[in-house]
Protein backbone atom coordinates (compact mmCIF):
# COMPACT_ATOMS: atom_id res chain seq x y z
CA UNK A 1 0.00 0.00 0.00
CA UNK A 2 1.40 3.37 -1.00
CA UNK A 3 1.84 6.17 1.52
CA UNK A 4 -0.37 9.18 1.00
CA UNK A 5 2.56 11.56 1.02
CA UNK A 6 6.34 11.62 1.14
CA UNK A 7 6.45 12.89 4.71
CA UNK A 8 4.42 9.95 6.02
CA UNK A 9 6.51 7.50 3.98
CA UNK A 10 9.61 5.56 4.98
CA UNK A 11 12.02 8.45 4.41
CA UNK A 12 9.89 11.26 5.82
CA UNK A 13 11.65 11.45 9.20
CA UNK A 14 14.91 12.18 7.40
CA UNK A 15 13.41 15.51 6.30
CA UNK A 16 12.57 16.37 9.90
CA UNK A 17 16.01 15.24 11.07
CA UNK A 18 17.75 17.42 8.51
CA UNK A 19 15.51 20.38 9.36
CA UNK A 20 16.24 20.08 13.09
CA UNK A 21 19.91 19.50 12.36
CA UNK A 22 20.11 22.75 10.42
CA UNK A 23 17.78 24.90 12.50
CA UNK A 24 18.82 23.93 16.04
CA UNK A 25 22.49 24.95 15.68
CA UNK A 26 21.22 28.10 13.99
CA UNK A 27 19.22 28.95 17.10
CA UNK A 28 22.39 28.51 19.15
CA UNK A 29 24.23 30.79 16.74
CA UNK A 30 21.53 33.42 17.30
CA UNK A 31 21.48 33.24 21.05
CA UNK A 32 20.25 29.96 22.52
CA UNK A 33 22.50 28.31 25.13
CA UNK A 34 25.34 26.08 23.95
CA UNK A 35 24.27 22.87 22.21
CA UNK A 36 20.70 23.75 23.14
CA UNK A 37 19.03 24.74 19.91
CA UNK A 38 16.14 22.54 20.93
CA UNK A 39 15.88 20.72 24.24
CA UNK A 40 12.34 19.80 25.13
CA UNK A 41 13.27 18.97 28.73
CA UNK A 42 15.40 22.06 29.37
CA UNK A 43 12.86 24.32 27.69
CA UNK A 44 10.00 22.86 29.71
CA UNK A 45 12.10 23.43 32.83
CA UNK A 46 12.71 27.04 31.72
CA UNK A 47 8.96 27.37 31.26
CA UNK A 48 8.34 26.02 34.77
CA UNK A 49 10.76 28.64 36.02
CA UNK A 50 9.10 31.40 34.06
CA UNK A 51 5.80 30.46 35.66
CA UNK A 52 7.39 30.62 39.11
CA UNK A 53 7.02 26.91 39.82
CA UNK A 54 10.69 26.76 40.73
CA UNK A 55 12.95 29.61 41.74
CA UNK A 56 16.25 28.69 40.08
CA UNK A 57 16.98 32.17 38.81
CA UNK A 58 19.28 31.06 36.02
CA UNK A 59 16.67 29.02 34.18
CA UNK A 60 13.49 31.02 33.78
CA UNK A 61 12.16 31.82 30.31
CA UNK A 62 9.13 31.10 28.16
CA UNK A 63 10.72 29.28 25.22
CA UNK A 64 8.95 30.18 21.95
CA UNK A 65 10.21 26.94 20.40
CA UNK A 66 7.76 24.96 22.56
CA UNK A 67 4.90 27.25 21.55
CA UNK A 68 5.80 26.79 17.88
CA UNK A 69 6.04 23.02 18.23
CA UNK A 70 2.51 22.76 19.61
CA UNK A 71 0.98 25.14 17.07
CA UNK A 72 2.99 23.81 14.10
CA UNK A 73 1.87 20.30 14.91
CA UNK A 74 -1.70 21.47 15.28
CA UNK A 75 -1.57 23.16 11.88
CA UNK A 76 -0.32 19.99 10.21
CA UNK A 77 -2.96 17.92 11.98
CA UNK A 78 -5.76 20.27 10.94
CA UNK A 79 -4.59 20.43 7.32
CA UNK A 80 -4.53 16.63 7.01
CA UNK A 81 -7.63 16.01 9.13
CA UNK A 82 -5.68 14.34 11.91
CA UNK A 83 -6.71 16.73 14.68
CA UNK A 84 -8.63 14.41 16.99
CA UNK A 85 -9.39 15.36 20.60
CA UNK A 86 -8.87 12.23 22.67
CA UNK A 87 -8.13 11.25 26.22
CA UNK A 88 -8.66 8.62 28.89
CA UNK A 89 -5.49 6.53 28.85
CA UNK A 90 -4.47 6.56 32.51
CA UNK A 91 -3.76 10.31 32.57
CA UNK A 92 -2.58 10.50 36.18
CA UNK A 93 -0.02 7.79 35.47
CA UNK A 94 1.16 9.74 32.44
CA UNK A 95 1.51 12.80 34.68
CA UNK A 96 3.76 10.78 36.99
CA UNK A 97 5.76 9.40 34.07
CA UNK A 98 6.26 12.94 32.77
CA UNK A 99 7.54 14.07 36.14
CA UNK A 100 10.05 11.25 36.59
CA UNK A 101 11.18 11.46 32.97
CA UNK A 102 11.99 15.11 33.57
CA UNK A 103 13.82 14.36 36.82
CA UNK A 104 16.04 11.90 34.96
CA UNK A 105 16.65 14.24 32.05
CA UNK A 106 17.61 17.13 34.31
CA UNK A 107 20.40 15.09 35.86
CA UNK A 108 21.93 14.43 32.44
CA UNK A 109 20.99 17.98 31.40
CA UNK A 110 19.05 17.14 28.29
CA UNK A 111 16.26 15.23 26.65
CA UNK A 112 17.05 12.79 23.79
CA UNK A 113 16.94 15.69 21.30
CA UNK A 114 19.61 17.55 23.21
CA UNK A 115 21.63 14.37 23.72
CA UNK A 116 21.90 14.14 19.94
CA UNK A 117 22.61 17.86 19.57
CA UNK A 118 25.28 17.78 22.28
CA UNK A 119 26.91 14.89 20.47
CA UNK A 120 26.74 16.90 17.25
CA UNK A 121 28.51 19.73 19.07
CA UNK A 122 31.37 17.49 20.14
CA UNK A 123 30.20 17.04 23.73
CA UNK A 124 31.33 13.47 24.29
CA UNK A 125 29.64 13.38 27.70
CA UNK A 126 26.45 12.84 25.71
CA UNK A 127 27.59 9.39 24.57
CA UNK A 128 27.01 7.76 27.96
CA UNK A 129 23.67 9.55 28.14
CA UNK A 130 22.57 8.00 24.86
CA UNK A 131 23.74 4.58 26.05
CA UNK A 132 21.63 5.13 29.18
CA UNK A 133 18.67 6.19 27.07
CA UNK A 134 18.89 3.01 24.99
CA UNK A 135 19.14 0.97 28.20
CA UNK A 136 15.99 2.54 29.59
CA UNK A 137 14.15 2.02 26.32
CA UNK A 138 15.23 -1.63 26.34
CA UNK A 139 13.76 -2.10 29.82
CA UNK A 140 10.58 -0.35 28.73
CA UNK A 141 10.25 -2.65 25.74
CA UNK A 142 10.50 -5.68 28.01
CA UNK A 143 7.62 -4.34 30.09
CA UNK A 144 5.62 -3.70 26.92
CA UNK A 145 6.29 -7.25 25.73
CA UNK A 146 5.02 -8.64 29.01
CA UNK A 147 1.71 -6.84 28.77
CA UNK A 148 2.26 -3.31 30.15
CA UNK A 149 -0.41 -0.95 28.90
CA UNK A 150 -1.88 2.37 29.97
CA UNK A 151 -5.09 1.42 28.23
CA UNK A 152 -7.00 2.97 25.37
CA UNK A 153 -7.81 6.61 24.83
CA UNK A 154 -11.25 7.52 23.55
CA UNK A 155 -12.49 10.33 21.33
CA UNK A 156 -13.28 13.35 23.49
CA UNK A 157 -15.02 16.66 23.11
CA UNK A 158 -13.17 19.56 21.49
CA UNK A 159 -11.95 21.38 24.65
CA UNK A 160 -9.80 18.35 25.53
CA UNK A 161 -7.77 18.90 22.38
CA UNK A 162 -7.73 22.66 22.60
CA UNK A 163 -6.28 23.24 26.06
CA UNK A 164 -2.66 22.89 24.94
CA UNK A 165 -2.92 25.13 21.86
CA UNK A 166 -4.76 27.78 23.88
CA UNK A 167 -2.16 27.43 26.67
CA UNK A 168 0.54 27.90 24.04
CA UNK A 169 -1.07 31.08 22.73
CA UNK A 170 -1.48 32.33 26.29
CA UNK A 171 2.21 31.75 26.92
CA UNK A 172 3.09 33.61 23.74
CA UNK A 173 1.10 36.62 24.94
CA UNK A 174 2.79 36.49 28.36
CA UNK A 175 6.17 36.28 26.65
CA UNK A 176 5.60 39.15 24.26
CA UNK A 177 4.13 41.47 26.85
CA UNK A 178 6.70 40.39 29.49
CA UNK A 179 4.12 40.42 32.22
CA UNK A 180 5.95 41.62 35.33
CA UNK A 181 5.14 43.24 38.65
CA UNK A 182 8.59 44.79 38.79
CA UNK A 183 12.19 44.01 39.70
CA UNK A 184 14.06 43.71 43.01
CA UNK A 185 17.30 45.41 43.98
CA UNK A 186 19.51 42.88 42.13
CA UNK A 187 17.50 43.19 38.94
CA UNK A 188 15.64 39.88 39.30
CA UNK A 189 12.06 39.91 38.06
CA UNK A 190 9.34 39.63 40.71
CA UNK A 191 6.80 37.69 38.72
CA UNK A 192 4.20 36.63 37.92
CA UNK A 193 6.31 35.68 34.93
CA UNK A 194 10.02 35.35 35.61
CA UNK A 195 12.79 36.10 33.13
CA UNK A 196 16.37 35.13 33.95
CA UNK A 197 18.84 37.98 33.79
CA UNK A 198 21.83 35.62 33.86
CA UNK A 199 22.51 32.01 33.00
CA UNK A 200 20.92 29.81 30.34
CA UNK A 201 17.48 31.32 30.87
CA UNK A 202 18.84 34.64 29.71
CA UNK A 203 20.33 33.14 26.56
CA UNK A 204 17.78 33.01 23.82
CA UNK A 205 17.47 33.53 20.11
CA UNK A 206 15.06 36.26 19.00
CA UNK A 207 11.44 35.37 19.71
CA UNK A 208 10.30 35.38 16.07
CA UNK A 209 13.13 33.12 14.95
CA UNK A 210 12.61 30.65 17.80
CA UNK A 211 8.87 30.63 17.16
CA UNK A 212 9.36 30.08 13.42
CA UNK A 213 11.75 27.19 14.04
CA UNK A 214 9.27 25.66 16.47
CA UNK A 215 6.46 25.96 13.93
CA UNK A 216 8.51 24.33 11.16
CA UNK A 217 9.73 21.53 13.42
CA UNK A 218 6.25 20.99 14.84
CA UNK A 219 4.72 20.75 11.38
CA UNK A 220 7.35 18.38 9.99
CA UNK A 221 7.51 16.25 13.11
CA UNK A 222 3.74 15.76 13.17
CA UNK A 223 3.63 14.81 9.49
CA UNK A 224 6.60 12.44 9.74
CA UNK A 225 5.64 11.01 13.19
CA UNK A 226 9.17 11.92 14.34
CA UNK A 227 10.14 10.46 17.72
CA UNK A 228 13.66 10.11 19.14
CA UNK A 229 12.62 7.35 21.54
CA UNK A 230 10.60 5.50 18.92
CA UNK A 231 13.74 5.51 16.77
CA UNK A 232 15.51 3.18 19.20
CA UNK A 233 12.40 1.42 20.46
CA UNK A 234 11.12 0.35 17.04
CA UNK A 235 14.45 -1.24 16.12
CA UNK A 236 14.17 -3.31 19.31
CA UNK A 237 10.51 -4.25 18.77
CA UNK A 238 10.38 -5.02 15.04
CA UNK A 239 13.67 -3.97 13.46
CA UNK A 240 11.88 -1.01 11.84
CA UNK A 241 14.44 1.70 11.07
CA UNK A 242 12.15 4.43 9.73
CA UNK A 243 12.53 6.72 12.76
CA UNK A 244 16.17 5.73 13.27
CA UNK A 245 17.00 7.19 9.85
CA UNK A 246 15.49 10.41 11.14
CA UNK A 247 17.76 10.74 14.15
CA UNK A 248 20.81 9.74 12.14
CA UNK A 249 19.91 12.50 9.68
CA UNK A 250 19.58 14.90 12.62
CA UNK A 251 23.02 13.95 13.92
CA UNK A 252 24.72 14.29 10.54
CA UNK A 253 23.04 17.58 9.65
CA UNK A 254 23.65 19.12 13.07
CA UNK A 255 27.31 18.10 13.08
CA UNK A 256 27.77 19.64 9.65
CA UNK A 257 25.99 22.81 10.71
CA UNK A 258 28.06 23.11 13.88
CA UNK A 259 31.27 22.71 11.88
CA UNK A 260 30.07 25.41 9.51
CA UNK A 261 29.22 27.78 12.36
CA UNK A 262 32.34 27.07 14.40
CA UNK A 263 30.25 25.48 17.14
CA UNK A 264 31.87 22.04 17.05
CA UNK A 265 34.16 21.72 20.08
CA UNK A 266 35.10 18.07 20.68
CA UNK A 267 35.95 16.91 24.17
CA UNK A 268 34.71 16.01 27.64
CA UNK A 269 35.56 19.13 29.60
CA UNK A 270 34.43 22.68 29.28
CA UNK A 271 31.25 21.66 27.51
CA UNK A 272 28.29 24.05 27.76
CA UNK A 273 25.56 23.03 30.23
CA UNK A 274 26.92 19.51 30.39
CA UNK A 275 26.88 17.25 33.45
CA UNK A 276 30.25 15.47 33.55
CA UNK A 277 29.69 12.44 35.83
CA UNK A 278 29.13 9.38 33.64
CA UNK A 279 27.13 7.29 36.12
CA UNK A 280 24.71 10.12 36.81
CA UNK A 281 24.19 10.77 33.09
CA UNK A 282 23.73 7.07 32.40
CA UNK A 283 21.18 6.51 35.15
CA UNK A 284 19.37 9.79 34.54
CA UNK A 285 18.82 8.99 30.90
CA UNK A 286 17.98 5.38 31.72
CA UNK A 287 15.14 6.67 33.88
CA UNK A 288 14.05 9.07 31.15
CA UNK A 289 14.23 6.43 28.43
CA UNK A 290 12.16 4.03 30.50
CA UNK A 291 9.53 6.62 31.36
CA UNK A 292 9.25 7.91 27.78
CA UNK A 293 8.90 4.36 26.48
CA UNK A 294 6.14 3.55 28.96
CA UNK A 295 4.39 6.78 27.97
CA UNK A 296 4.57 6.04 24.24
CA UNK A 297 7.10 8.57 23.03
CA UNK A 298 9.86 11.12 23.55
CA UNK A 299 9.03 14.53 25.01
CA UNK A 300 9.03 16.11 21.56
CA UNK A 301 6.50 13.54 20.40
CA UNK A 302 4.34 14.30 23.43
CA UNK A 303 4.29 17.96 22.39
CA UNK A 304 3.39 17.07 18.79
CA UNK A 305 0.65 14.68 19.96
CA UNK A 306 -0.76 17.39 22.20
CA UNK A 307 -0.97 19.61 19.11
CA UNK A 308 -3.01 16.84 17.46
CA UNK A 309 -5.50 17.03 20.31
CA UNK A 310 -4.16 14.25 22.53
CA UNK A 311 -5.19 15.21 26.06
CA UNK A 312 -3.12 12.42 27.60
CA UNK A 313 0.08 13.82 26.09
CA UNK A 314 -0.95 17.23 27.39
CA UNK A 315 -1.13 15.72 30.86
CA UNK A 316 2.31 14.17 30.38
CA UNK A 317 3.64 17.64 29.59
CA UNK A 318 2.03 19.04 32.73
CA UNK A 319 3.79 16.23 34.58
CA UNK A 320 7.07 17.32 32.99
CA UNK A 321 6.50 20.87 34.26
CA UNK A 322 5.82 19.53 37.76
CA UNK A 323 8.88 17.29 37.52
CA UNK A 324 11.06 20.25 36.59
CA UNK A 325 9.78 22.14 39.60
CA UNK A 326 10.40 19.15 41.87
CA UNK A 327 13.85 18.62 40.40
CA UNK A 328 15.02 22.15 41.11
CA UNK A 329 13.19 22.66 44.40
CA UNK A 330 14.59 19.41 45.77
CA UNK A 331 18.10 19.96 44.39
CA UNK A 332 17.89 16.95 42.11
CA UNK A 333 19.15 18.70 39.00
CA UNK A 334 22.63 18.22 37.65
CA UNK A 335 25.00 21.01 36.65
CA UNK A 336 28.39 21.47 35.03
CA UNK A 337 29.84 20.67 38.46
CA UNK A 338 28.21 17.24 38.55
CA UNK A 339 25.02 15.69 39.92
CA UNK A 340 23.02 17.58 42.52
CA UNK A 341 22.87 16.54 46.19
CA UNK A 342 19.62 14.63 45.60
CA UNK A 343 20.06 13.59 41.96
CA UNK A 344 20.62 9.93 42.79
CA UNK A 345 17.76 9.95 45.29
CA UNK A 346 15.46 11.38 42.64
CA UNK A 347 16.60 8.84 40.07
CA UNK A 348 16.18 6.02 42.58
CA UNK A 349 12.63 7.02 43.44
CA UNK A 350 11.80 7.55 39.78
CA UNK A 351 13.12 4.14 38.79
CA UNK A 352 11.21 2.47 41.60
CA UNK A 353 8.01 4.15 40.41
CA UNK A 354 8.58 3.10 36.79
CA UNK A 355 9.34 -0.49 37.76
CA UNK A 356 6.23 -0.72 39.92
CA UNK A 357 4.16 0.75 37.08
CA UNK A 358 5.84 -1.58 34.61
CA UNK A 359 4.64 -4.61 36.56
CA UNK A 360 1.23 -3.37 37.63
CA UNK A 361 -0.23 -1.43 34.69
CA UNK A 362 -1.77 -4.23 32.67
CA UNK A 363 -5.00 -4.79 30.81
CA UNK A 364 -6.31 -1.38 31.80
CA UNK A 365 -9.69 -1.11 30.02
CA UNK A 366 -8.10 -2.90 27.04
CA UNK B 1 -11.36 -23.08 6.44
CA UNK B 2 -9.51 -19.80 6.78
CA UNK B 3 -8.24 -19.08 10.28
CA UNK B 4 -8.96 -15.47 11.09
CA UNK B 5 -7.88 -13.35 14.01
CA UNK B 6 -9.32 -10.08 15.20
CA UNK B 7 -7.26 -7.32 16.78
CA UNK B 8 -8.56 -4.04 18.16
CA UNK B 9 -5.85 -1.41 18.46
CA UNK B 10 -8.07 1.65 18.78
CA UNK B 11 -6.77 4.21 21.23
CA UNK B 12 -3.52 2.40 22.02
CA UNK B 13 -0.15 4.18 22.33
CA UNK B 14 2.92 3.27 20.30
CA UNK B 15 4.16 0.59 19.95
CA UNK B 16 1.21 -1.48 21.15
CA UNK B 17 -0.71 -1.56 17.84
CA UNK B 18 2.20 -3.15 15.97
CA UNK B 19 2.98 -5.45 18.90
CA UNK B 20 -0.58 -6.77 18.98
CA UNK B 21 -0.51 -7.47 15.25
CA UNK B 22 2.87 -9.15 15.68
CA UNK B 23 1.36 -11.41 18.37
CA UNK B 24 -1.61 -12.26 16.15
CA UNK B 25 0.73 -13.33 13.36
CA UNK B 26 2.11 -15.99 15.68
CA UNK B 27 -1.26 -17.72 16.09
CA UNK B 28 -0.90 -21.24 14.70
CA UNK B 29 -2.08 -21.35 11.10
CA UNK B 30 -3.56 -17.85 11.03
CA UNK B 31 -4.10 -16.52 7.51
CA UNK B 32 -6.20 -13.40 7.91
CA UNK B 33 -6.01 -10.73 10.59
CA UNK B 34 -8.63 -8.02 10.89
CA UNK B 35 -7.26 -4.95 12.64
CA UNK B 36 -9.59 -2.26 13.91
CA UNK B 37 -7.80 1.12 14.05
CA UNK B 38 -8.74 4.75 14.66
CA UNK B 39 -5.39 6.45 14.11
CA UNK B 40 -3.48 7.20 10.93
CA UNK B 41 -0.04 6.72 12.52
CA UNK B 42 -1.06 3.26 13.79
CA UNK B 43 -2.31 2.36 10.33
CA UNK B 44 0.95 3.47 8.70
CA UNK B 45 3.04 1.50 11.20
CA UNK B 46 0.92 -1.66 10.89
CA UNK B 47 0.94 -1.53 7.09
CA UNK B 48 4.71 -1.06 7.00
CA UNK B 49 5.22 -3.87 9.52
CA UNK B 50 2.89 -6.34 7.79
CA UNK B 51 4.39 -5.71 4.37
CA UNK B 52 7.91 -6.05 5.77
CA UNK B 53 6.89 -9.56 6.88
CA UNK B 54 5.53 -10.38 3.43
CA UNK B 55 1.83 -10.08 4.23
CA UNK B 56 -0.60 -8.11 2.05
CA UNK B 57 -2.78 -5.38 3.41
CA UNK B 58 -6.05 -3.88 2.30
CA UNK B 59 -7.85 -1.00 3.93
CA UNK B 60 -11.57 -0.85 4.55
CA UNK B 61 -12.63 2.68 5.44
CA UNK B 62 -15.19 2.95 8.20
CA UNK B 63 -16.94 5.77 10.02
CA UNK B 64 -15.53 8.42 12.34
CA UNK B 65 -11.89 7.79 11.40
CA UNK B 66 -12.21 4.12 12.38
CA UNK B 67 -11.12 1.68 9.69
CA UNK B 68 -10.24 -1.96 9.35
CA UNK B 69 -6.99 -3.27 7.95
CA UNK B 70 -7.27 -6.74 6.45
CA UNK B 71 -3.90 -8.42 6.60
CA UNK B 72 -3.44 -11.68 4.72
CA UNK B 73 -0.46 -13.99 4.68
Amino acid sequence: MRSKSFLTSLYGPIITGVAVGILAPLLVHYGNPGNMGICVACFTRDLAGALGFHRAAAVQYIRPELIGMILGSMLAALLYKEFKPRSGSSPIIRFVLGAVAMIGALVFLGCPWRALLRLAGGDWNAIIGIVGLASGIFIGVQFLKSGFTLGRNRPSSKPVGLVMPVFAIGLLILLIFKLQFGKDASGNTLGPIFFSSTGPGSMAAPILLALAVGLIVGYLAQRTRFCTVGAIRDVMVTGDKRLLYGIIALLVAATGMNLLLGQFKPGFSGQPISQPEAMASYLGMLLSGLAFTLAGGCPGRQFFLSGEGDGDSAVFIMGMIAGAAISHNFNMAGSTAGPGPYSYAGIGIGLAICIILGFTMKNSNA
Amino acid sequence: MMIRASVDVRGLSCPQPVMKVKQAMLIDGVQLIEVLTDDETSRENIIRFAESRGWSVSLIEGEDQVSTLEITR
